[in-house]
């Protein structure tokens, strides 16, 4: 069924795309940045200080995006027990870190003007913390277990309690008071942001899901290379 | 079309996923108290006893409630059924203003009075231009 994912195939996708990738990423980024920092208005109750929402929100985004990916990958590879998903899965993990670990950073600098703390243990910013836990663990059993068939099983344990997360993390702020504020984009209803703000929003999700893409290509490029190193043909 | 394995191992997992989600649902329902990060001032009126504790008040700053003198700060939180009267002394952050949310730390004196040692302002999920903000507050 999934002739399709033979590595030699792959890798003549991924060993050209990542250029290509990398091309649209910079051009996706600087006007996504000119637009946040510079062409968007500021907002009438914080300021200047609004800006960083255009980091924060997307990487945000991102990162419940590709755990998520993780889960159903890992999920998928589990169940037609098809190695390749997983290692698909494990390419994809550090970027997903890195945007974790940048929302919260963000958030944290954002919080300091706007709320007056750096931090508040509320719900939603325990439980991206907790995400962001999740990201290691699964980092770290891939580098801690030598045994393949062991670390794939684990890898999806971990998947599988920490995707029960990711609703907490999007919820959290309609079940609980928090000092976090509720979402502002509803994709059914009308969203509480201004359209000149949206829109530097959006662009800057496109330029962090390149870079995602781009990161992902390297990744799993090298994975493929170390397969083909120990000359084995299938995964 | 798939192999019998296949397909429990499918099974397996939607069932691994319930339990999961029921076993989480609960023990998040039996933290309620905890996981919420601040009391609104109609959780505060059902308070059964009252403890020396450091608790978290939030809600709207009611409008024209603030009242500056040289070293106390006095204001109202409410949720629009119940208030509190708060004091407070020291520095508050840009965004505390009146009809904004706010959350406040500190001790209950009784059920409507509370002792505030540390102010957030709470913002809301409303993003706009000053331009726009003005037009609307034309209307």
């Amino acid at each position: 069924m999934f002739k399709i994912f033979e590595p030699g195939r792959i890798f003549v996708i991924t060993s050209k795309a990542h250029k290509y990738v990398m091309f649209l990423f910079v051009i996706v980024i600087c006007i996504g940045l000119l637009e946040a920092l510079i062409f968007s208005p500021e907002d009438y109750k914080q300021g200047d200080s609004v800006r960083i929402m255009y980091v924060h929100v997307p990487a945000a985004w991102i990162s419940l995006g590709i755990f998520s990916s993780i889960t159903f990958l890992s999920l998928i590879g589990y169940i037609f027990k098809s190695k390749n998903f997983f290692l698909i899965s494990k390419s994809l993990a550090p970027s997903g870190l890195v945007f974790n670990i940048v929302a919260l950073v963000t958030g944290s600098i954002w919080g300091k003007p706007t709320w007056g703390t750096w931090w508040a243990w509320d719900a939603r910013i325990t439980s991206m913390l907790i995400l962001a836990l999740f990201y290691l663990m699964y980092l770290i059993a891939w580098r801690i277990y030598e045994d393949k068939e062991q670390v794939l099983k684990i890898t999806t344990i971990i998947t599988i309690l920490g995707i029960i997360n990711v609703p907490i993390i999007k919820y959290s702020v309609d079940w609980w008071n928090t000092l976090h504020q509720p979402a502002s984009i509803n994709i059914l209803s009308k969203s509480s942001i201004h359209s000149s703000m949206l829109f530097p929003l959006i662009i800057m999700t496109a330029a962090f899901a390149l870079f995602s893409m781009l990161i992902f290509l390297m990744k799993y490029n090298t994975e493929l290379i170390k397969i083909k190193n120990k000359g084995l043909d299938r995964l | 079309m798939y192999g019998r394995k296949v397909k429990l191992r499918f099974f397996f997992i939607i069932f691994v996923f319930l339990t999961l989600i029921l076993s989480v649902f609960l023990v998040l329902k039996s933290l309620e108290e905890n996981v919420v990060y601040f009391k609104s001032p109609s959780d505060v009126k059902l308070i059964k006893e009252l403890e020396n504790k450091k608790i978290r008040v939030g809600g709207m700053v009611k409008k024209n409630s603030i009242e500056m003198s040289s070293d106390e700060l006095n204001f109202i939180i409410t949720d629009f059924k119940n208030e509190i009267y708060v004091t407070y002394s020291g520095v508050v952050p840009n965004l505390f203003s009146e009809g904004k949310g706010v959350v406040a730390e500190g001790y209950l004196k009784d059920r409507s009075f509370f002792n505030a040692s540390k102010i957030l302002a709470k913002h809301d999920e409303n993003y706009m231009p000053p331009e726009v903000k003005e037009a609307l507050g034309e209307k």
